[in-house]
């Protein structure tokens, strides 16, 4: 068995996309309208893109649109924020609407700001507080997304939901699961942020976007003239929509009577010397380089923050390059949670280039990856998703290090 | 496919007579009321008759009515224009908890500014305490105004305005009353009930959108809102709507003929609705069943189900009803008027409104009684949290 060491337990065999349904995981449900799919649409050109391409293959569709985050809510921020590109706003609501309604489909819009704000918004300011670096959209996928949206189309007699995500879903004959692969177009793969997405909820999605470029993808949307073809896309987190995370922290935790500390603390080097001073922990993530408030005359990066001392650790870049992390909250997908020590490519963040590593396992939901390179800024908070080519083997959150 | 609509206290249909009656008004006799020559009398004069149908839809006098552009418009107008017309500092106002947002928020925006507002709490119904507005009063002799909705759109709970009225003319304090979910379905005397201010909307009694009204009690001191021309003696600038207060008139006119038989038959379908419900459905109860209603209202809370999802498959059965209050997106806040009356968040989500209007018949009703268990069911299948319920209400 030493062979399963470094190689995982399946190889990928290469089956097409699933798109007959197969709820041999979901429990069976008389309520079901045979052929409904519902449509997660944002009113961005992609999700309003996946609409189009399903009712052209002749499927019957609705539309669900998620209300997540009251732009009001925060009224101190709205001076700041762009008046447009803004995810969630009212706009983009209406924007899914005018889709629906040019396609001829029924659609609704579903309230989930309750569950946003609990699932995604305060564990999100909370990380950032605690010195980690989260990603809110893994979150909103996993907790919302594919959670009370996919239940909600699955209440409401679809068997599916559709999402406008760039990466795809098979059926792995071999092993009997689902799996997940990034998209064919690398630069536009999602399938880092979805590496939550249990057997269940990979059963009841379909990713029609995966096979397709973004380039494809507009063509589409303008070959059936939607009137959202020529949106801009939004980049920013949606409900911090002018990019401005520590304002918003301050923001929304004195709203929640939790101001952040703007408390003096220091700003050390690797051996203990004070450097500099700074007025908050929120303002920094691991790897930051600019924004430090003074200059030494050599690039220096924040390389840990330690909350217990109120103390932000600088370093030059070197210092910031380790091999090994701790990894938590695992959820496995292509392969059940293994018992030996398997190979993988890891990636540390959105936008790096998949290393590779060695992940070995300590329990169903823990592991330590070491690379066999160190790698930049491995930082807490961030997600690691472990590849076997394109195929998503499982992923979970980097842990802070150990003192 | 066949649609049933049950959702009467959102919006109603313009009543083919009303748009018969506004229809000449748009092209043919299109003068402007305040214009000196023929086309302008003729404009004047259908609007006059108008104000007196309003009026006489509630006992006021044609000059006690101002036309606005509705509701909101109206409840707006109500209350900065009594509070702002007040003089001294001392500025206090009584409302209550379960208002529409378009009297919440003014309040909360009085609020800002410096105003006190009590917000009364209301019973496991619905309904506010007398007394406890009574003991509000004794406590805050600067009270400037008391606002109490007639008729709540989302429970058709039915306050008692003559008592509130009663106890406002006492203490000599302007009394408003947010009247669009009762008008043209209970009948009101603004002078038997001791109102001052009573706003109403012409889409809730099948006139059309854009339109509603205003009674100011002759010699009230009202702050004006909008500033413009001298149009309606300078209470609410801005060319009028002809042909919306035209079909407001109407609407009123008829709804006055028609009161009685509407309440009798409605009502009747809306007990065999709510009836037919408790008993299909398992667990089901209806909200505020305890109080005086309207008669086209019903509130149902069927425990273990999100009252959204229910909504939606119900749509798309070709039934529309509704959950809470709808917001400009069309997504469904969680209700601040079934939370006030006591019930959980869970109950809250899970509860609907079925309001029926004058076009509803015997078989929508049948309609409605076919899908509603069923969709129920359905989705009760796909709750682990009622099932859970379920099995220990069993042992």
């Amino acid at each position: 068995m030493t062979n399963e060491l470094v190689q995982p337990a399946v190889s990928a065999p290469e089956t097409p996309l699933i798109t007959r349904s197969q709820f041999d995981t979901l429990p069976a449900c008389g309520a079901l309208q045979s052929g409904l799919v519902a449509v997660a649409m944002s009113g961005g050109v992609d999700s309003s893109t996946v609409a189009a391409l399903l009712q052209e293959q002749g499927r019957r569709l609705v539309g669900l649109t998620m209300q997540l985050w009251n732009q009001r809510r925060l009224p101190e921020l709205q001076g700041s924020a762009p008046a447009h590109h803004r995810c969630c706003s009212t706009d983009d609501v209406y924007d899914a609407k005018r889709v629906a309604q040019h396609l001829d489909f029924p659609h609704y819009v579903v309230n989930f700001e309750e569950y946003f704000e609990r699932r995604v918004v305060r564990p999100f300011v909370d990380q950032y507080l605690a010195g980690r670096t989260p990603i809110a959209c893994t979150n909103c996928n996993t907790n919302v997304k594919f959670e009370p949206l996919l239940r909600m189309a699955r209440q409401i007699g679809a068997e599916r939901l559709a999402t406008g995500h760039y990466a795809r879903i098979r059926k792995n004959q071999a092993t009997g699961r689902w799996e997940l692969l990034g998209a064919r177009d690398d630069s536009k793969d999602q399938s880092y942020f979805l590496w939550g997405l249990t057997q269940e909820q990979l059963a009841g999605s379909e990713f029609p976007l995966g096979e397709l470029s973004k380039d494809q993808v507009r063509e589409a949307a303008r070959r059936t003239n939607l009137p959202v073809a020529e949106k801009p896309e939004s980049m920013e987190l949606c409900f911090v929509p002018n990019g401005n995370y520590v304002q918003f922290i301050a923001a929304y935790s004195r709203e929640r009577n939790l101001p952040v500390s703007e408390q003096f603390g220091e700003i050390v080097d690797e051996t203990g010397t004070v450097i500099g001073r700074h007025t908050g922990l929120h303002q920094f993530t691991v790897g930051q380089r600019k924004g430090l408030g003074f200059a030494v005359g050599k690039p220096l990066y924040v390389l840990a923050l330690d909350r217990e001392n109120n103390r932000v650790v600088v370093g030059d870049d070197e210092a910031l390059r380790t091999s090994a992390s701790e990894i938590e909250g695992i959820n496995w997908i292509a392969i059940d949670s293994p018992k030996q020590p398997l190979r993988a490519r890891v990636k540390i963040r959105h936008k790096h280039n998949a290393a590779g590593a060695t992940v070995e396992p300590i329990d169903a939901t823990h592991a330590r990856v070491i690379f066999d390179q160190p790698q930049r800024a491995i930082t807490a908070g961030q997600g690691a998703v472990f590849y076997d080519g394109d195929r998503v083997l499982g992923g979970g959150w980097i842990c802070s290090p150990k003192p | 496919m066949n649609r049933v609509y049950l959702d009467y206290n959102a919006t109603t249909p313009v009543d083919p007579a009303v748009l018969d009656a506004m229809l000449p008004y748009f092209s043919g006799d299109f003068g402007n009321a305040s214009s000196i020559h023929t086309f302008g009398q003729r404009a004047r004069s259908a609007v006059e008759t108008a104000r007196e149908n309003v009026a006489g839809l509630f006992g006021a006098r044609p000059q006690e009515i101002v036309f606005t552009s509705g509701g909101t418009e109206a409840d707006n107008h109500a209350i900065f224009g009594i509070v702002e017309a007040a003089s001294g500092s001392a500025k206090h106002v009584i409302t209550t908890s379960i208002e529409h947002e378009a009297v919440l928020n003014p309040c909360q925006a009085l609020e800002k500014r410096g105003t006190l507002v009590t917000y009364l709490s209301v019973d496991r119904d619905g309904l506010i305490d007398v007394d406890e507005l009574r003991n509000v009063l004794a406590a805050h002799p600067e009270t400037g105004l008391i606002t109490v909705m007639h008729a709540n759109n989302e429970l058709g709970t039915v306050q008692r305005l003559e008592e509130i009225g009663q106890i406002a003319a006492e203490a000599d304090v302007f009394f408003h009353t947010d009247a669009v979910q009762s008008v043209g379905k209970l009948s009101i005397d603004v002078n038997a009930q001791n109102i001052d201010l009573l706003s109403l909307s012409g889409h809730k009694l099948y006139a059309p959108k854009g339109i509603g009204a205003l009674y100011i009690r002759g010699g009230t001191r009202l702050r004006q809102l909008l500033y413009g021309g001298h149009h309606q003696r300078g209470f609410r600038p801005g060319t009028e709507n002809v042909a919306g207060i035209v079909g407001l008139g109407k609407a009123a006119q008829m709804a006055k003929s028609l009161l009685t038989d509407d309440a009798a038959r409605i009502s009747k379908l809306r007990d065999t609705l709510e009836q037919g419900l408790v008993e299909r459905v398992p667990d089901a109860h209806v909200n505020a069943s305890g109080a005086p209603r309207t008669p086209n209202t019903t509130n149902i809370t069927f425990p273990g189900l999100e009252g959204e999802a229910l909504v939606i498959s119900l749509d798309l059965k070709g039934l529309a009803c509704s959950t809470g209050a709808a917001c400009s997106s069309g997504a469904v806040e969680p209700s601040h008027v079934l939370t006030a009356i006591g019930r959980c968040a869970d109950e809250a989500r899970a509860s609907l409104r079925f309001s029926l209007g004058r076009p509803t018949t015997g078989s929508d009703i049948d309609f409605a009684l076919r899908v509603v268990p069923a969709a129920v069911a359905q989705l009760r299948e796909l709750s682990t949290a009622y099932q859970k319920t379920g099995a220990s209400h069993d042992q």
